[in-house]
C-alpha cells in the first residue's frame, strides 16, 4: 500500500464517524455493565444508601477519632520518642507525673487559669454584655454582639499579636499609653506586661475569646422570656436592675450552668493563645498549663529528644477528664431530646 | 414622659456599652493605622506611608539578621486558601451525607451514632494531638498539607453531621415523597429535591468549614515542617515570636490584614450563618 493512512488528510467527518462510534461504546457499555450495577444498586437500594452515605464519615471519625483515643492511651504507657518505638513501661510514665517536681506548679497554673478566665469573662463579661445589650435598641445590641464575636473569629496568631502589640513595655504602646494620659499609671505603674504580668494578658486574650459564646448562649435564653415578664415588671415599678435581678437571672439558671461546665471543659483542653503569647514563659513554667506542658513534652526537644510518651501520659489524663465532662452533658443537658426518631418511615 | 431616674438609667446603660465596645475596636483600628504608619504613638500614628505594603505586595519579606528571606507570600497565600477550600468542600460533602442518612434513614445503630456524635462533638479534639501526630506519620502524612486537611476535616465533622442533620430534618417529607413517586431515585431526589433545600445550612458549613482550615494554627504548626507548606498562621507567628522576631510591624500589620481578608468579608456579609454556627459553639477553643 503506497500511500499511507496516516498522511491521509482527516476530515470533519472522520471525526463524526470516531464520536459516533465511542458513543455506542457507551451506550453498549451502559447496557452491559452500568444498568446491571443500577439494578444490583435498587434491589440492595435502601440498606446499601445507607452505608454509601454514611461510610465516609464513620471512616473519619474512627481513624481521626477512635483510633488516635485508644493510641493515646497506649503511647502513655511507652517511652516513644522520634523514632517512634513502642518501648513499653507500663505504669512508669504516671508513677513519674506523680514524682514530677513540676507538676504541682502546673496544675495550679491550670485551675488558677480556668478559674478565674471563666469567671470573669466566659460567665461573667458574657452575662454582662447580654443583659446590657438586651436592653437597648435591637440594631445597637447586636451590633455590640457583633463586635465581641470578632476575636473568636480572627485568626489566633493575628488576634494574639494585637495583643503582643497592644501589651508592649514601651511608653507608646497601647495599654501603657492609655495608662498614661488617662492618669490610671499613678495607680497602675506602667510596664513590659508580657514580662511582668503575664496572667494579665494571657487571662484577658483567652477571655475576649471566651466572653462570645456564653453571650450567644444566654442572649438565646434572655431572647425567649415572653414580653408578659418585663411588661408586670415595669407595670410594679421595677427599675432595669430589678428586672435584671428578679426576671432575667432566674430565667438564665440553665444556660449558665450549661456555659459554665462546657467552657470548663474547654478552658482545661485549649493551649493554643498561650502558645502564641508567653509559650509557658517568661521564665520556668511561669504561665505553663496541662495541656501546653504535654504538648512541649511531645514536640519541644529539650537536649536533643522528645518524650512522644510522657506527653501522651500527660496528654491521657486530659482525654479522661474529656471524655467523663462529655458524658455528663450528654446526660445533664438532656442531649438525649435532641435525637428523637426520624419523623418520617422508609 | 420619662422620670429624671430613668433618663440617668439609659445615659448608665449606653456608657457601660460604650465601654464594652471600645477596647475591641481600639485593637482592630490599631492594627489598620500601623499598617500605614510610620510609628505609633498609643493611637496616633506619627506619619503615613504606603512602603509597608508595597513591600509586602512586592511578596519577598527579608527575615531581620538573617541572610535568607521568609517563604514568598503569595505561595503561602495558596497555600492557606488550598487547606481551606479543601477542608470547606469535604466538610460539606461528607457532613450532608451523614447529616441525610440520620435524618431520613431508620436503621440498627442509628442513635449510637448519634450519641457518638453529640459526644465527639462535646470531647476536646485537641487532646488527641499527639496521637494524631502518631497516625499521620504512619500514613506518610506528615509535613503535608493533605494531612492538615483531613485531620481538621475529621475534627469540625461532628459539628457539621449535626447542623446538616438539623436541616435536613426542616425538609417536608411529602416532598421528597412526591419525587420519589415521580420515578426519582433515592438519590435523584436527594440531590434534586432535597439539597436545594437545604443551602442555608449547606452555606453554614461551608463558610464554618473555609474559616476554619483558613485560620488553622496549631495542627499546621505540629504537623507541618517545611516552610514550603507554611500558611498565613505560620508565617505570622514567625513575625511574632522566635530567633528572628523582629519584623517590621507595618509590614507584620500588612500581611495579618491580608490574612483577614475572608474574616472580614464573611463577618459583614454572612453574619446569620456565623451566629448559627457559634451558637451552636465548637468543642475546641
Amino acid at each position: 500500500m503506497s500511500d499511507n493512512i496516516w498522511q491521509k488528510e482527516i476530515t470533519l467527518k472522520d471525526i463524526l464517524k470516531v464520536l459516533e462510534l465511542l458513543r455506542r461504546g457507551f451506550i453498549s457499555l451502559a447496557k452491559y455493565i452500568v444498568d446491571p450495577i443500577r439494578n444490583l444498586l435498587s434491589k440492595l437500594g435502601y440498606k446499601l444508601a445507607i452505608y454509601v452515605f454514611l461510610v465516609p464519615s464513620l471512616g473519619f471519625i474512627s481513624l481521626f477519632y477512635l483510633v488516635p483515643f485508644i493510641l493515646t492511651f497506649l503511647i502513655g504507657m511507652t517511652a516513644m520518642d522520634f523514632t517512634f518505638k513502642w518501648d513499653w513501661v507500663g505504669l512508669a510514665n504516671y508513677i513519674r507525673i506523680l514524682n514530677d517536681s513540676f507538676a504541682p506548679k502546673i496544675m495550679g497554673n491550670t485551675l488558677f487559669y480556668v478559674f478565674t478566665t471563666l469567671t470573669l469573662f466566659n460567665v461573667g463579661m458574657a452575662l454582662v454584655v447580654s443583659l446590657i445589650t438586651n436592653h437597648i435598641p435591637d440594631h445597637i445590641g447586636s451590633a455590640v454582639r457583633g463586635i465581641w464575636l470578632l476575636p473568636r473569629i480572627t485568626p489566633s496568631t493575628v488576634y494574639a499579636l494585637l495583643w503582643l502589640w497592644a501589651a508592649r513595655g514601651e511608653e507608646n504602646a497601647l495599654i501603657n499609653w492609655f495608662l498614661t494620659i488617662t492618669g490610671l499609671s499613678m495607680v497602675i505603674p506602667t510596664r513590659t506586661w508580657i514580662l511582668d504580668d503575664p496572667w494579665v494578658i494571657v487571662i484577658l486574650v483567652n477571655g475576649f475569646v471566651g466572653t462570645s459564646f456564653g453571650m450567644i448562649v444566654f442572649t438565646a435564653a434572655l431572647k425567649s422570656i415572653p414580653e408578659d415578664y418585663y411588661r408586670a415588671a415595669k407595670v410594679d415599678g421595677a427599675s432595669t436592675w430589678d428586672i435584671i435581678r428578679y426576671v432575667e437571672l432566674p430565667m438564665i439558671k440553665w444556660p449558665l450552668l450549661f456555659v459554665t461546665a462546657y467552657q470548663t471543659l474547654s478552658l482545661l483542653t485549649s493551649f493554643e493563645y498561650i502558645l502564641i503569647l508567653t509559650d509557658g514563659g517568661p521564665g520556668l513554667y511561669t504561665t505553663e498549663v496541662w495541656s501546653l506542658y504535654s504538648y512541649h513534652k511531645a514536640f519541644r526537644s529539650y537536649g536533643g529528644t522528645v518524650e512522644i510518651g510522657y506527653g501522651a501520659a500527660l496528654a491521657t489524663i486530659l482525654v479522661i477528664i474529656g471524655v467523663i465532662m462529655s458524658l455528663i452533658y450528654w446526660r445533664i443537658f438532656k442531649f438525649k431530646e435532641m435525637m428523637v426518631e426520624p419523623k418520617i418511615e422508609v | 414622659m420619662m422620670g429624671i431616674k430613668e433618663i440617668l438609667e439609659k445615659i448608665w446603660i449606653y456608657v457601660v456599652t460604650a465601654l464594652l465596645v471600645v477596647p475591641v475596636i481600639i485593637l482592630y483600628f490599631y492594627l489598620g493605622l500601623i499598617s500605614i504608619a510610620e510609628d505609633m504613638d498609643g493611637i496616633f500614628p506619627t506619619g503615613l506611608t504606603l512602603e509597608h505594603w508595597l513591600e509586602v505586595l512586592d511578596g519577598r519579606i527579608p527575615i531581620p539578621g538573617a541572610q535568607y528571606e521568609y517563604p514568598n507570600i503569595y505561595l503561602v497565600a495558596l497555600n492557606t486558601f488550598i487547606l481551606a477550600v479543601l477542608v470547606a468542600g469535604l466538610e460539606v460533602v461528607i457532613s450532608s451525607l451523614a447529616g441525610y442518612s440520620l435524618s431520613r434513614f431508620k436503621f440498627r445503630g442509628r442513635s449510637a451514632i448519634l450519641t457518638m456524635i453529640l459526644i465527639l462533638h462535646a470531647f476536646p479534639g485537641i487532646t488527641l494531638l499527639i496521637a494524631l501526630f502518631f497516625v499521620l506519620n504512619y500514613l506518610g502524612l506528615y509535613n503535608s498539607l493533605l494531612g492538615v486537611v483531613l485531620v481538621k476535616v475529621a475534627l469540625d465533622l461532628p459539628l457539621g453531621i449535626w447542623i446538616m442533620k438539623g436541616f435536613f430534618d426542616g425538609v417536608s417529607w411529602d416532598m421528597e415523597m412526591s419525587a420519589l413517586v415521580d420515578g426519582c431515585t433515592r438519590l435523584g431526589a436527594w440531590w434534586r429535591v432535597v439539597m436545594p433545600n437545604v443551602r442555608n445550612g449547606l452555606m453554614a458549613v461551608l463558610i464554618f468549614g473555609f474559616l476554619s482550615g483558613w485560620a488553622e494554627f496549631i495542627y499546621a504548626l505540629t504537623f507541618i515542617a517545611e516552610q514550603r507548606f507554611w500558611t498565613f498562621s505560620m508565617l505570622v507567628y514567625a513575625f511574632t515570636t522566635g530567633e528572628y522576631s523582629y519584623t517590621n510591624p507595618g509590614i507584620t500589620a500588612a500581611v495579618a490584614i491580608i490574612y483577614m481578608i475572608p474574616v472580614i468579608l464573611f463577618f459583614l456579609f454572612a453574619q446569620k450563618y456565623l451566629l448559627r454556627i457559634q451558637l451552636i459553639g465548637k468543642g475546641g477553643a
